[in-house]
């Protein structure tokens, strides 16, 4: 069921253990990768059945792919995650109820139009005061923050020359709760020289998809998206904002590899995809002048930033650029928050215990702010600060150059 | 027990023997005992229900450590999150008759936590508490889960850290390191486990408690702290131990020497210690390894060294400058291509990076590989790397070389594919050959990866049947029913492995 040379590439040394958020929290080696990939490689190879034990062994990972960075060998941890997965929606009948959630998130969040529908459904609720009734029958709607309306995104030309031409990905959860990052980078990437496009038949990235094994689903939206970014003059670069539409982008060479009309184009496009704070990171010495306001932040590492995508220091570098701002190191800051894409809707329990963990360090720090990159780790923290009554702030580092920028009136 | 080598097997109520197999995939036990519903209920009841492992698919993941050669799987692991739980979960497996094995984070390279007659598996992955730390007496006590890096980062603060370094530092926990006796490419200045271990706090087999050693050193009485570190596990659980910190050193430099093969390198390996230099780390790495350390890390290799050098000097600055100086000289005497040192933290970091992770890298050259861990007086690690490179011409194999040659402890990497019985059977055959040299230049069969199931054939080439008699008598003083991880170390007449042999049927090899 899995192409054997990705499983040949785990020596099973166990480097990836403490790597690992669900085997930290557990302790248990059916809960590490290497344990993951054991089971994998013995269902593949048929020694083992697949069974509702391997399945919920494999549910539980969250994707994080921490593990390949500690890998020494180099395992693809994730796309044997991905091919197991995939195993596991065409061969096993999943109960009922854990259909329906499942299809529900697919039907829900990849669909910036039915995602605004319930945003706008929520926004009222918040408005009248009887929210808080869903969120105590529904713990897993306390993520939700408060709604604010958004106004779909245009494309814009660049203050002065422009050096740079770009098209910025909206993203769904990004684009609908979150609609103020976008913004924010679209303003940064103008003022330092960037013309932004958006370009207008873009659809989801097909990230949920891909973590919940729906491969045809991903390869889908994955071509719209190659049709909406190829068309027309080519970018120089592809922007997102959101880490895991990024991490998800970048594989469009490997999930479209197989189809003759698209893979060249496909493996094109993933080559362009960069985070916003990569690009602003490289045109920042183009700047306008930055404004002052002293504040104490932390920076969260997203996992499909800092391990997909192996972006770390531009984000860090960015903010230690504005002035006033004091960056503290976050301790275990690139261990997964929870979040993992819809990870905290159908594992609320690890979830929540991540969630924990990462809201520990982050007080801890002392700090006014945490910059996140990540529209699900953003909620996902968001949610727990709440709970707790804490002060912290949640903001994207594009944010917080916006407000510099914008000469530090920022909220 | 009087002058009978082996006990009676029976004495045991587990264990008819064959349950693991070298060279072949698992083969589930057929006639031993089994853990009743009724255990896993009572297991349950001590250590909670998600601490209790005993589905098949669960099982299965635990059926190897890093040596992946012999798979079992048990019936049920146990993981209790402190001391408490572990007596009781003990003390419930005692009464049950049955045997077990202690596992730490499995990352062991000799099979020694395979469950081979034991179809209960104890693991302290959930014991991961810094109990105490008290820097002025530079000491700490970690349990038995921890991770080895973790107490260097609990102590780095205050300016200490704990020496043992094997390569697996990053995941391989303390319970672990004690069974194994440990050592890493430190080793050569700061010593092994059992020369930081003040003291252990063992479980026994019977769920009786005894602390080993104690706060301070030179404890009277005779040196059970020593006698258990190294014991692979066959006197008990260690639960936790007092861990002596060292200074971190004022001042570290790396020195990187590229030479046009291992002869050269070793030559400037033996100038070194005879001028009197006692470096931190004396490390030697292969072209082959350099190849795929290369591939993985990106440090900047030159594509055509034969053979390359770290020697890692610290101390006092004052002096470290000469010391680097004349190391340098020593290596161009020994017509070093090319003499750098790590220009900073982040190079130095990135160059033991790419040697403390080589034996993942090479998973980028095969599926599978098998390193064996001999020892040879350092004058003669030319002679056995002569034969290690014989011995993979004869058998067909590809054999890379990365080891802490500071003290001749070698580490051949056998690269093969488990899909290929016969090239299994070859690997098992070189690395006997390559062990049964060691022990001919005068060196040992295991220099810190243990005996387990890996070696134990090659106990008798190393013992006579007199050594071997003391120390098998000796650990019935603390596991009287060689219940606790049996089958390991000592070869027994009723233990056997199966091995497959080139072109004939499996048959049995007795011990």
């Amino acid at each position: 069921m899995i192409d054997a040379a990705l499983l040949r590439q785990c020596v099973h040394c166990g480097l990836c253990l403490d790597a690992c958020p669900t085997y930290l929290q557990l302790g248990t080696e059916m809960d590490s990768p290497r344990g993951r990939i054991h089971l994998v490689g013995a269902v593949s190879e048929g020694s083992l059945p697949l069974s509702a034990d391997v399945v919920r062994h494999l549910d539980l990972c969250l994707g994080c792919r921490a593990c390949e960075t500690a890998c020494p060998s180099g395992v693809e941890y994730g796309r044997i995650l991905e091919a197991g997965r995939a195993a596991v929606e065409t061969q096993w009948r999943r109960p009922l109820g854990d259909r329906l959630r499942r299809r529900l998130l697919i039907e829900l969040f990849p669909h910036p139009r039915r995602l605004r529908a319930v945003a706008g459904l929520v926004r009222l609720l918040q408005a009248l005061g009887l929210w808080r009734i869903v969120t105590a029958l529904i713990p897993s709607a306390r993520l939700m923050p408060e709604v604010q309306p958004t106004s779909a995104l245009r494309s814009t030309a660049a203050d002065g020359v422009a050096v740079m031409r770009v098209a910025l990905l909206e993203g769904c959860v990004s684009g609908v709760l979150q609609g103020g990052v976008n913004s924010a980078a679209q303003r940064v990437l103008n003022r330092c020289g960037a013309a932004v496009d958006i370009p207008a038949d873009q659809t989801c990235c097909g990230a949920l998809h891909l973590h919940a094994g729906d491969l045809e689903g991903a390869r889908r939206l994955a071509r719209t998206n190659v049709d909406a970014f190829s068309s027309g003059a080519v970018p120089d670069a592809v922007v997102v904002t959101a880490a895991g539409c990024g991490a998800a982008m970048r594989e469009y060479g490997a999930l479209l590899r197989d189809d003759p009309r698209y893979a060249e184009r496909a493996a094109a496009l993933a080559a362009r995809v960069r985070d916003a704070t990569e690009v602003a990171d490289e045109l920042l010495d183009r700047c306008p002048p930055l404004g002052a306001r002293a504040q104490r932040v932390t920076y969260h590492d997203a996992c499909h930033l800092a391990h997909a995508q192996g972006v770390r220091q531009p984000p860090r570098r960015l903010l230690a650029a504005l002035p006033g701002l004091e960056l503290i190191e976050l301790a275990e800051s690139d261990l997964c928050c929870g979040s993992a894409g819809s990870y905290n809707l159908t594992e609320p329990d690890m979830a929540a215990a991540l969630g924990r963990r990462k809201v520990d360090n982050i007080i801890a720090t002392g700090v006014d702010s945490v910059a996140v990159a990540n529209p699900g780790c953003a909620l996902q923290i968001a949610a727990e600060l709440r709970r707790r009554g804490s002060a912290v702030r949640v903001a994207h580092p594009l944010e917080l150059l916006d407000e510099a920028m914008r000469g530090g009136e920022g909220t | 027990m009087g002058g009978n080598l082996y006990a009676n097997p029976a004495d045991c109520n587990c264990a008819p023997p064959c349950r693991a197999v070298i060279g072949e995939r698992r083969l589930r036990p057929v006639s031993s005992p089994r853990v009743s519903p009724e255990l896993i209920d009572e297991l349950r009841a001590i250590v909670g229900a998600a601490a209790v492992v005993a589905d098949e698919a669960s099982t299965r993941v635990y059926e190897c450590d890093g040596f992946t050669l012999a798979r079992s799987a048990p019936d049920v692991v146990v993981l209790p999150g402190s001391r408490d739980e572990m007596v009781a979960v003990v003390r419930k497996v005692a009464a049950s008759g049955l045997c077990f094995v202690p596992r730490g984070a499995g990352t062991g390279l000799s099979g020694g936590c395979l469950p081979l007659d034991a179809p209960v598996m104890i693991g302290t992955s959930r014991m991961r508490a810094i109990r105490s730390v008290d820097f002025e007496n530079r000491r700490v006590v970690a349990e038995a889960g921890v991770v080895n890096l973790h107490v260097t980062r609990a102590a780095a603060a205050h300016g200490l850290f704990y020496a043992p370094d094997p390569s697996s530092q990053s995941a391989c926990t303390i319970g672990g390191n004690v069974a194994e006796n440990s050592g890493g490419p430190h080793t050569l200045k700061y010593g092994v486990t059992t020369n930081h271990v003040l003291g252990l706090e063992l479980v026994l087999p019977d769920g009786e408690v005894v602390e080993l050693g104690g706060e301070v050193d030179d404890v009277p009485g005779y040196d059970l702290r020593g006698l258990a570190i190294g014991a692979e596990g066959t006197f008990g659980i260690v639960t936790a131990a007092t861990l002596r910190l060292v200074r971190t050193p004022q001042a570290v430099r790396t020195l990187l020497g590229m030479f046009r093969d291992v002869d050269d390198a070793c030559r400037a390996v033996s100038a070194i210690i005879a001028a009197g230099i006692l470096p931190a780390a004396l490390e030697l790495m292969d072209r082959m390894i350099v190849e795929a350390v290369e591939a993985a890390y990106g440090f900047g290799f030159p594509p055509d060294a034969g053979a390359v050098l770290i020697v890692e000097l610290d101390g006092l600055e004052v002096g470290l400058g000469e010391q680097v100086d004349a190391v340098r000289a020593i290596c161009q005497t020994a017509r070093a291509s090319e003499v750098r040192v790590a220009r900073d933290e982040a190079e130095r970091a990135a160059l033991w990076k790419s040697r403390k992770r080589a034996f993942g890298a090479v998973g980028r050259l095969a599926p599978n590989y098998c390193t064996q861990d001999g020892v040879v007086p350092r004058g003669s690690v030319p002679e056995i790397l002569r034969r290690i490179a014989a011995a993979a011409e004869r058998y067909r194999l590809r054999i890379a070389n990365v080891f802490h040659a500071g003290d001749g402890n070698i580490h051949p990497i056998m690269l093969f594919d488990e899909r290929d019985a016969d090239e299994v059977s070859r690997v098992l055959a070189a690395g006997k050959e390559i062990l049964e040299a060691c022990v001919e230049l005068g060196g040992s069969v295991t220099g810190e990866h243990g005996i387990g199931v890996e070696k134990i054939e090659q106990m008798p080439l190393l013992f006579s049947p007199v050594d071997l008699r003391v120390m098998s008598e000796l650990r019935l003083v603390f596991d009287a029913q060689r219940r606790c991880n049996p089958g390991k170390i000592f070869p027994t007449p009723g233990a056997c492995v199966e091995t497959v042999k080139v072109g004939m049927p499996r048959r049995q090899v007795p011990l």
